[in-house]
């Protein structure tokens, strides 16, 4: 055990908790013998953006497990259930299942996320308007209790603790196991249609249709948050769907070779950067080149699985790039009719001169039965801004009001700072959520920096 | 828990009636903060002067909180009490202090343990205890209010300048004890700073507000620096004038 400093991939809120590796059952355990009162939490590869896998003065427990044993990793060749240990990570899923023709249900923007992260965040990719979110893929999940007991839940077994635990941010124990059904596919390339969009509006029509768009497996769009005036919003819709092997142009790659898979990660930002590199000008530079590289009219192409779902995965530790202040990540879901919300929002930030890196816009589809299960209906929104922006908490504050006022709700997966109360307001099941999780955890074990900045656990203030 | 804006949702004001520590706790005071307590010898009085804070933010939960500054046997559970009021602390200020400028100590030397005990005794003490609380809770911020009279003490007012000499030495040796915990110490260096406390004093050279100090107080806080000089100028001003030999210092008119 030792003590070290963590934050989530944001890199702000920092505290210094006691960290164990712990990537099996007994290891958990023998942990847990050792925690204080201020509780534990587990923590895969750290991230979430935010406060989720952190204990300021508690116990931590590391799950992510490198090279999962032939036991630790069990793909059904027919049915593509895989069974796997939860420190195990997309990353290692794919390297070991595209090979042989499966894929992940889900992926988010980035692979080196662990099971467990997966499922305590409910995550979700750009297949959620037609596939929902990574819980709905799930045969069971294996969860130690605070009680050290390891039970086993699914949407047909004690239902109630299943669905509390999926986007349950690791409050109702540590999942150690799971089964995934993945899905089978003929290449390892996507098969992408990239579309560039000159406004807002046209952003929106384009995604608004689901006639259309659930006709694509994968559709999300960037969006340019610093063009002013007639071109703000302006996007690039990328949509897509596994090729099948008819697709590829080559005869002899269709039979040998379709499903080669070895992403590299290329390269590596330098170990610190002065703050202020990500400034509005440098980023408007980015944004300018990001929009002019994509193809003015609609266009078909071939990618790769990485280069696709996992562009920033070339760059690793890109979350540097903000320097030491960190940076935070803003996701929020608004209602489908709300699209002047979105508007509003983009202006405010707009007009705050707050530059995001990133803005990716999604339709979601059907909120699935786990109540803190972020995706519900409607349009998500997500931005990059450096976190010592001044100002900020004031401009943060009242964006928040805006989406929770609209019906909208914060992705607690990202969140760096709404009010105990926003989550209360944005998940109308949250009550019920929570009498689930003390049922759960009756001695209030879980805990996580997030828990404490929004009151998710009662901590009686007798830490 | 602090968030990851800078934010501070609970905030503690020791000295809850001192001019330099409200406003530093004014600013402090944003979107996401949602407690603050201040400790002070009469509560009457603090909430007094802390009624425009309530008015301006009336989801703030705020606690009142009775000490005796001077009592250092007193500290750890003065702290303990803050803590079964608001659990975690994420900023503690500890702005108690006594001047006495102009008091005769010649005529009643034993009149120095006053000044001390405030200054410096209690002061070190509720430190430990403040300390002791953010290493287990394994993050948190204390700000020592210090003051530049104890960079070289004057023959004005020897007595406050020894003790903030006392008191500015030990946080900074504190917070080198501190290192790895997550918790750390601001130590901040005002120069003549205009507040009641001095009123009617001859303003020295370099003379700031307590808006000022607040300001650079705060923006310290997010930082990772361990000491601020207010103005910013005094910390070299210092420089020379610690290493001034003794014939110029005595002769220099403040």
């Amino acid at each position: 055990m030792t003590q070290r400093r963590l934050s989530g991939w944001g890199r702000t809120a920092w505290t210094v908790a006691d960290v164990v590796e712990a990537t099996d059952p007994m290891s958990v355990v023998a942990a847990l013998s050792t925690s204080g009162p201020r509780g534990a939490i587990a923590r895969g590869l750290g991230r979430s953006y935010g406060a989720a896998a952190q204990n300021a003065g508690g116990l931590v427990l590391v799950n992510h497990l490198e090279d999962p044993s032939a036991a630790e990793f069990l793909l059904d060749a027919d049915t593509g259930v895989l069974e796997v240990a939860a420190g195990v990570s997309l990353d290692e899923i794919l390297r070991r299942s595209v090979p042989r023709g499966w894929f992940v249900p889900v992926t988010p923007g980035t692979r080196f996320v662990t099971v467990g992260g997966a499922i305590a965040s409910d995550i979700h990719g750009k297949n959620h308007h037609v596939d929902g979110s990574f819980g709905q893929h799930l045969e069971w999940l294996d969860l130690l209790l605070s009680s050290g007991e390891v039970v086993r839940l699914s949407p047909s077994e004690q239902r109630d603790w299943f669905w509390a635990t999926v986007g349950g941010m690791g409050l109702t124990g540590v999942v150690v196991r799971a089964a995934i059904r993945l899905i089978p596919i003929e290449t390892a390339k996507v098969t992408v249609e990239t579309e560039r969009l000159g406004d807002f509006d046209a952003v929106c029509a384009a995604m608004a249709d689901p006639a259309a768009d659930d006709q694509y497996r994968y559709s999300v769009c960037w969006v340019d948050l610093l063009a002013r005036g007639a071109s703000m919003g302006r996007g690039v819709l990328t949509r897509g769907d596994h090729a099948p092997r008819s697709a590829l142009s080559n005869g002899a790659q269709r039979t040998e070779g379709a499903l080669d898979y070895d992403p590299k990660v290329r390269i590596a930002a330098p170990p610190w950067m002065p703050n202020g590199v990500l400034n509005k000008w440098s980023i408007k530079a980015f944004n300018e080149a990001w929009f002019r590289k994509a193809p003015s009219r609609r266009h078909v192409g071939l990618e790769s699985i990485a280069a696709f779902f996992h562009p920033l995965d070339v760059v690793r530790n890109w979350n540097t790039m903000y320097g030491s202040q960190g940076f935070i990540q803003y996701q929020f879901i608004v209602p489908l009719e709300r699209t002047d919300v979105l508007r509003a929002v983009i202006e405010r930030f707009s007009s705050a001169g707050v530059a995001s890196f990133l803005a990716v816009l999604k339709r979601m589809g059907a909120q699935n039965d786990a109540p803190m299960s972020f995706p519900t209906k409607g349009w998500t929104l997500t931005l990059d801004m450096a976190a010592g922006a001044v100002g900020l908490p004031r401009l943060l504050a009242e964006v928040d009001e805006m989406v929770l006022d609209a019906g909208g709700r914060h992705y607690l997966a990202k969140d760096s700072h709404v009010s105990p109360s926003a989550v209360r307001r944005g998940y109308p099941r949250f009550d019920e959520w929570l009498s689930v999780r003390d049922q759960m955890d009756p001695r209030g074990l879980w805990r996580s920096d997030l828990a404490r900045r929004l009151s998710l656990v009662d901590t009686g203030n007798a830490e | 828990m602090k968030n990851g804006v800078g934010v501070a949702q609970s905030i503690v004001l020791f000295g809850g009636t001192s001019e330099i520590g409200l406003a530093v706790a004014r600013r402090l005071i944003v979107p996401g903060t949602a407690r603050l307590v201040l400790v002070s010898r009469d509560p009457s009085a603090a909430e007094m002067a802390a009624v425009d804070i309530v008015d301006r933010s009336p989801d703030l939960e705020v606690h009142h909180i009775r000490f005796d500054a001077a009592d250092a046997a007193s500290m750890p559970h003065v702290v303990a009490e803050v803590v079964s009021a608001i659990g975690d602390i994420d900023v503690a200020v500890v702005a108690q202090g006594v001047l006495r400028e102009g008091h005769d100590y010649f005529a009643d030397p034993a009149t120095v343990s006053e000044v001390v005990g405030v200054n410096m005794t209690g002061v070190m003490a509720l430190l430990y205890g403040l300390a002791d609380r953010l290493r287990s809770q394994g993050y948190g911020k204390i700000v020592l209010l210090s003051s530049v009279a104890g960079m070289r003490v004057r023959r004005s007012n020897p007595v406050y300048g020894a003790s903030k000499a006392g008191v500015d030495g030990f946080a900074l040796a504190l917070d080198h004890e501190l290192t790895g915990s997550g918790a750390s110490i601001l130590v901040v260096r005002p120069g003549f700073v205009t507040t009641r406390m001095t009123a009617g004093m001859r303003k020295a050279p370099f003379s700031t507000d307590a808006e000022t100090v607040a300001a650079r107080t705060v923006a310290a806080i997010s930082s990772d620096k361990r000491i601020v000089w207010v103005p910013s100028a005094l910390g070299a001003v210092f420089a020379v004038l610690r290493s001034l030999p003794t014939s110029i210092w005595r002769r220099l008119p403040f």
